[in-house]
């Protein structure tokens, strides 16, 4: 039973990781809401973009800490969607300093169906890391 | 409103799915326009005789009636016709008329066809809407309904055998087994039907005698006469001229009291002009108004007076004058050879038609209903294929494609182009047929519903649908490789427009459709929702009819008797007070502006057109200038002069003063005008060359967000001061490479941004770009694309070494000031549940999945959107398409104009094919290209027009036809597909390997996206004909001048001889080529000089030279320019000048250094679909 730096990035990332479904959440009912047509893109899309970069940057920091904490396997399950977050970040057409939602092209249907899916399987994979997260934390600290 | 986010989204731009499909031809054509089906093309021999009848529809009647042998016994029994009946005349008055105004030259052609027609037509008709109303009385207990059976059954009986006859051709001919049950079982009906037996029923005379009896109808020649007193009143081009309109007003509310003053002395002068007056536009002009006409004549709580002149004014008069002027010839090329087909064949009896039809259709049709009466319709057809009795075959196909038959014999057999629906799956050989373009115009396929219905459906002028048979489910329209989408061009001007004023507007309580003439009544006090097919109930307003004046009649209100209506909207389609019309205009003065001269001419059209400009007392007007700073100007009432007000801070800017910079436009008129002759002399000295646009429009934001309305942005160069500056991205070396074409996105989102943030105040930002060296268009058109705004470029402009441009500038102006324009609009399209919208294409602001919001609405803007088919389409037979476009007029009034399309659902491939619109395919496709190659690359977007075309004749060869594989294909639907294509592929805007400036590029993109698909079409497909002989033959009269009809010729040098000399029309630009070896009459006579070796190499007028065949031309051209918007330039190219070469360009059949030939193309295709 020792407090290594391992269950410290897990601890941390639990943590962070509940702010993640937290974002994911707030995304599918921000999609939700304009398909309903209860809000306009233009409203939506800002707080949206708002929240683009921080989950960026919470899931880098996740990958950083565990490449430096040595957990290959948690990272091997981290970097497909790091990599897919920096195609996101630098596949903009403009060159736009914000994000991903662009009002205009949002309510295109296929665009909103696309943002909402993206939504859902983000939502599920940091739920299940959040579990997987939990029981890495319970595990080191077990074991070392 | 918060600030707008930008960017986008990797995926969010919009996509083409890798392989788009391809679509097909309309070959089927028919006329514009829901009602007027049949209607402009009945005319011929009468016609000349009602010419002379100075008023009168009972005389034109009797003149239907005397070819019409058929018709014309036992006159009895009319005057005991119940309302319907009379509902029906009333209709059957409104198909007449147009015919009046077709005075073809030909008209003595061919009267043997006119024989056969005049007897034929009806029978198939009568089938259907028997059957129809058979069921319709026997479903509905009312006693109205049964009174009104009574007449239809003296019909049936009538022509009971002739439908028996259609019947069995049918089942023999061809084997569609589920049509011959229909058939069969229709058939029976039908004979059974005939045992109630009344006195056989003169159809002719009860028209004659109904139409004098019945009030609305007398209302409407009054009305019919005011707008041909307006059209001769102005002399043709002028646009707007105040005058008419109220006389135009003052008519209509005439019509709207003393409904007898139709016969009244003054008018048959006027009434005679009318005769000659509209001739393309019939179809739209000549099937509304009757409405408006019974609208006004209602007396209904609504239809109070003043809304109604109001309407007159407001619905039909300015901008619709205009459209009676110029889009009389023909707004596109689809209606064009309407007057000229019109005249061949006679058919006669064809007003006749609508009658029963109209008849049988009010009694609550639903859906079981309307499969027989659908398959009745199908069933004419088939059996059109191989006419065993020329007589009976004639009359089957009439009544579906009128147009098609009269064009056929008025041509004298060249109609297999324009082929009837049987022959629409016709295959084509398209490497052995030369001479693929049909010698006329082709025209939008007509939907294969049953007679009565397609009469009702909106015009395709306004909507139409990429495939008029929608397949049933998503997998066929896969299998079929066909985009499925529509185009729409909801605000075009009409010449006639009901127009609607009732204290409840009906709508459906779940999906807030609004009710139209496919909603189905299931008794008098419930509709069905044709959408969503909730059952809902009628009002009480809505069961009295102020068209017969009787009470519960819901189905003859004009909202179900028309679908392209408006209604005035009450304060709860108000989100705030109706805001005023507000004009601003922000104008670039730097040096390089100066320079080119504009500022000369915008002062000048707007000096000309103050009064002209849409609004009322309330209107708004501002300007600003801009070079390195902020001018404005304080136009503020009681001023001696005009304030210049100069903010040189433009990282920061703010309004120099609160109020005053918009002032009121009649309060400060004189000020205006002092300011206008002021300002392009104001800065003659400037040596200013930078140009702050950015901060211009932020200030310009700021000076609008109270209330919203228009911004003119006039540029001369790129933006290089403040926010949202531009560096040069193009590289002139890439101009003509074949591989990668940069730069076609935006390279900032300040403009989008801006936009945003104005399509949020309800503010349209309109551009004109007016620069002779790059300008980055594709940043700079943000502005308009996001905010509904609209963009027009003028490429090396300059008021004295470009006169034609100048010119050109001039009159766009003067059409661009006048035309009407809706503020605060928003769209919404409304389809059957299990359709459902994904993309959207024009310039406009998603605001919702369904709803488009539009700062401004103007009547040269097109939409387009595309379809996918969500749930299975078995339990339904038709779908229906609505689009409601809410705005404020520009009299401050909110009004909802709503137009309404029925297709029929089919669930076999090769019915899918059948019903393929080629030209809305081909311009949805351009649409989804020019997202494909902003958001891909441009050569990923010429792939996909080449795959779209592989795909879908692939897919026919492989599914439908059973024929050798070897040769390549398509149906005769399709048979233009690939020449489409290709013209796309050499347009402008996917062009490679021909030197293409960037901003032309982007700007041919730019007008793909916003163009409604008739001005579209020309620019993809230019049209060509040959005008050194133009004869008299099948010429059509508009406005008095008899204009000439030359065939189409195909865009090949192949059809070039040196000896003639030839026009082509590509919609904003004409050239006339004129070969060395042309007659030197011609040149004489029409160029006005003595050899082909004095004409100068720039000519862009034609000198007004008493000759024949000056006139001949010169009416020609006046005609093809007044059916547009914009005025194109006239470009005179010489043989042997260096000019040619932008004609040749066009000729796209040809082989050029980058790109195929059309035969070539098609070898090409044939390997891709080998593989």
């Amino acid at each position: 039973m020792a407090f290594t730096f391992a269950a410290f990035c897990y601890m941390l990332s639990l943590v962070l990781c509940a702010a993640l479904i937290f974002f994911a959440i707030w995304h599918i009912i921000a999609f939700d809401e304009l398909r309903t047509d209860f809000k306009s893109p233009i409203d939506q899309c800002n707080p949206v973009h708002a929240l683009v970069l921080p989950e960026y940057s919470i899931h880098s920091l996740f990958c950083i800490m565990f490449l430096c904490a040595q957990e290959w396997l948690t990272l091997g399950l981290n970097v497909p969607l790091l990599f897919y977050h920096f195609w996101r970040y630098f596949h903009c057409p403009a060159d736009s300093s914000e994000l991903a939602y662009d009002p205009p092209v949002v309510m295109n249907a296929d665009t909103l169906s696309y943002c909402q899916k993206e939504a859902w399987c983000k939502l599920a994979f940091y739920l299940l890391s959040f579990f997987y997260y939990l029981y890495c934390m319970i595990y080191t600290l077990v074991s070392s | 409103m918060s600030a707008p986010a930008g960017s986008s989204h990797p995926a969010a731009s919009a996509r083409i799915p890798p392989k788009f499909g391809g679509a097909a031809v309309s070959g089927a054509a028919a006329p514009a326009g829901p009602g007027a089906g049949p209607a402009p093309h009945q005319q011929n021999g009468p016609a000349q005789n009602q010419m002379q009848v100075p008023s009168g529809y009972g005389l034109h009647h009797q003149n239907y009636i005397a070819p019409s042998g058929h018709y014309s016994q036992g006159p009895g029994k009319m005057t005991s016709l119940p309302l319907d009946t009379q509902c029906g005349d009333y209709y059957s008055a409104l198909y007449t008329v147009p015919t009046q105004n077709v005075t073809p030259n030909t008209v003595n052609q061919q009267p043997g066809a006119q024989q056969l027609y005049s007897r034929g037509p009806p029978a198939p008709h009568i089938v259907g809407s028997t059957l129809g109303s058979f069921q319709g009385a026997a479903s509905s207990a009312s006693h109205l309904h049964t009174s009104a059976s009574q007449p239809y059954s003296s019909f049936v009986n009538h022509y009971n055998s002739p439908a028996m006859y259609s019947a069995s051709s049918s089942v023999a001919s061809q084997g569609f087994p589920s049509t011959c049950g229909h058939y069969a079982m229709s058939t029976v009906s039908n004979a059974a039907y005939p045992s109630v037996s009344y006195p056989s029923l003169p159809a002719g005379d009860t028209y004659g005698q109904m139409f004098t009896s019945q009030n609305a109808p007398t209302v409407r020649p009054v009305k019919d006469n005011s707008f041909s007193g307006q059209n001769t009143a102005i002399s043709h081009p002028s646009p707007l001229p105040p005058l008419p309109s109220q006389q135009h007003h003052q008519q209509q509310s005439l019509s709207g009291y003393s409904t007898l003053t139709w016969s009244s002395p003054g008018l048959p002068s006027t009434q005679d002009n009318l005769i000659r007056n509209h001739t393309g536009s019939l179809a739209v002009a000549n099937n509304n108004p009757t409405i408006t006409g019974v609208d006004s004549s209602s007396t209904t709580s609504s239809a109070s007076p003043m809304p109604n002149s109001y309407d007159a004014l407001e619905g039909g008069s300015y901008p619709d004058m205009l459209s009676s002027s110029a889009s009389s010839p023909a707004p596109d090329p689809a209606p064009e050879p309407d007057p000229a087909s019109a005249p061949a064949p006679a058919s006669a009896p064809a007003p006749v038609v609508p009658q029963p039809s109209k008849m049988a259709k009010p009694f609550g049709y639903g859906y079981p209903t309307l499969q027989p009466g659908y398959q009745n319709a199908t069933a004419p057809l088939i059996s059109g294929v191989q006419p065993s009795n020329p007589v009976y075959s004639g009359f089957q196909q009439y009544p579906q494609y009128p147009g098609v038959n009269q064009l056929s014999s008025s041509i004298g057999g060249l109609s297999l182009q324009s082929s009837p629906q049987p022959e629409s799956l016709r295959p084509v050989n398209l490497t052995q047929e030369r001479n693929i373009l049909p010698m006329t115009p082709v025209w939008a396929p007509v939907p294969n519903l049953n007679a009565d219905l397609k009469k009702l459906n909106c015009s395709p002028d306004s909507f139409r649908c990429t495939l008029t048979n929608i397949p049933q489910t998503q997998a066929l329209l896969n299998k079929a490789k066909l985009p499925l989408g529509l185009l729409l061009h909801p605000f075009r001007d009409l010449t006639q427009l009901p127009v609607i004023t009732s204290n409840t507007i009906v709508r459906c309580r779940s999906c807030r459709t609004y009710i139209n003439p496919f909603v189905s009544f299931i008794d008098q006090r419930r509709w069905k929702c044709n959408l969503c097919y909730r059952v809902n109930d009628v009002p009480e307003e809505f069961m009295y009819n102020p068209l017969t004046r009787s009470y519960g009649e819901p189905h003859k209100r004009p909202e179900v008797q028309n679908s392209t209506v408006e209604f005035i909207a009450s304060s709860d389609y108000m989100l705030r007070p109706p805001q005023p019309a507000v004009y601003l205009f922000v104008l670039d003065v730097s040096h390089n502006a100066v320079e080119a001269g504009y500022l000369t001419i915008l002062c000048q059209s707007l000096l000309e057109n103050l009064d002209k400009l849409p609004g009322d007392s309330r209107t708004r007007i501002g300007f600003m200038t801009f070079d390195s700073t902020i001018h404005f100007y304080n136009l503020q009432e009681g001023l001696s002069q005009p304030q210049m007000l100069i903010v040189s801070d433009i990282d920061d800017v703010f309004l120099p003063t609160p109020d005053s910079l918009l002032v009121n436009l009649y309060e400060s008129k004189e000020l205006i005008k002092d300011l206008l002759n002021a300002l392009p002399n104001m800065f003659t000295n400037t040596r200013e060359t930078h140009s702050a646009l950015g901060p211009a429009l932020q200030a310009a934001f700021k000076l609008m967000s109270p209330t919203g309305g228009r911004v003119s942005v006039f540029q001369t160069q790129l933006p290089s001061l403040g926010a949202g500056l531009l560096q040069s991205r193009e590289d002139p070396n890439q101009r003509s490479s074949t591989k990668v074409v940069q730069h076609l996105g935006p390279a900032t989102d300040f403009y989008k941004k801006l936009a945003l943030d104005c399509s949020g105040q309800q503010t349209a930002v309109d551009l004109f770009l007016l620069s002779s060296q790059y300008s980055d268009l594709a940043s700079l058109a943000c502005m308009s694309k996001y905010s509904a705004g609209c963009i027009y470029y003028y490429p090396s402009f300059h008021y004295t070494h470009n006169p034609s441009q100048a010119e050109k500038l001039q009159k766009d102006l003067k059409r661009y000031l006048t035309r009407k324009i809706g503020f605060e609009a928003v769209m919404r399209i409304r389809c059957t549940k299990g359709l459902s919208m994904h993309t959207f294409h024009g310039n406009f602001f998603v605001r919702s999945t369904d709803l488009l919001s539009l700062a401004n609405i103007n009547p040269d803007a097109g939409f387009a959107v595309q379809l996918s088919i969500e749930e299975s389409l078995t339990d339904t037979s038709l779908v229906c398409f609505q689009t409601a476009l809410l705005y404020t007029s520009s009299k401050g009034e909110r009004r909802i104009r709503v137009h309404t399309l029925c297709l029929p659902v089919v669930s076999s491939l090769a019915d899918v094919y059948a019903g393929v619109d080629v030209q809305a395919a081909i311009c949805l496709l351009a649409n989804m290209a020019v997202d494909r190659s902003v958001s891909s690359s441009l050569s990923d977007a010429r792939d996909a027009l080449v795959n779209a075309v592989v795909d879908s004749l692939s897919a026919y060869g492989s599914t439908v036809s059973n024929l050798q594989h070897s040769a390549l294909m398509a149906p005769s639907s399709l048979k233009l597909f690939p020449l489409y294509v290709l013209a796309l592929l050499k347009q402008k805007a996917f062009r490679t390997g021909t030197s293409t400036r960037l901003d032309d590029r982007v700007y041919a993109m730019c007008q793909i996206k916003s163009q409604p698909l008739v001005h579209l079409m020309k620019m993809i497909h230019p049209n060509l004909y040959r005008i050194d002989r133009l004869t008299d033959e099948g010429a059509v009269h508009v406005n008095d001048r008899i204009v000439p009809q030359p065939p189409l010729q195909k865009l090949s040098a192949e059809k070039l001889t040196r000896e003639g000399a030839f026009l082509m029309d590509c919609g904003s630009v004409f050239y006339i080529w004129v070969g060395k070896g042309c007659d030197n009459n011609f040149i004489e006579d029409v160029l006005g000089y003595t050899n082909f070796a004095s004409i100068p190499q720039k000519m862009t007028h034609l000198p007004e030279l008493d000759t024949l065949s000056s006139e001949r031309a010169r009416s020609f051209i006046t005609w093809l320019r007044d059916s547009r918007p914009l005025s194109p330039i006239l470009h005179i190219v010489k043989d042997e000048s260096p000019a040619k070469a932008e004609f040749f360009q066009h000729l796209i059949e040809d082989r050029t250094e980058a790109a195929f030939s059309y035969y070539e193309f098609l070898l090409h295709v044939q390997q891709q679909i080998c593989k």
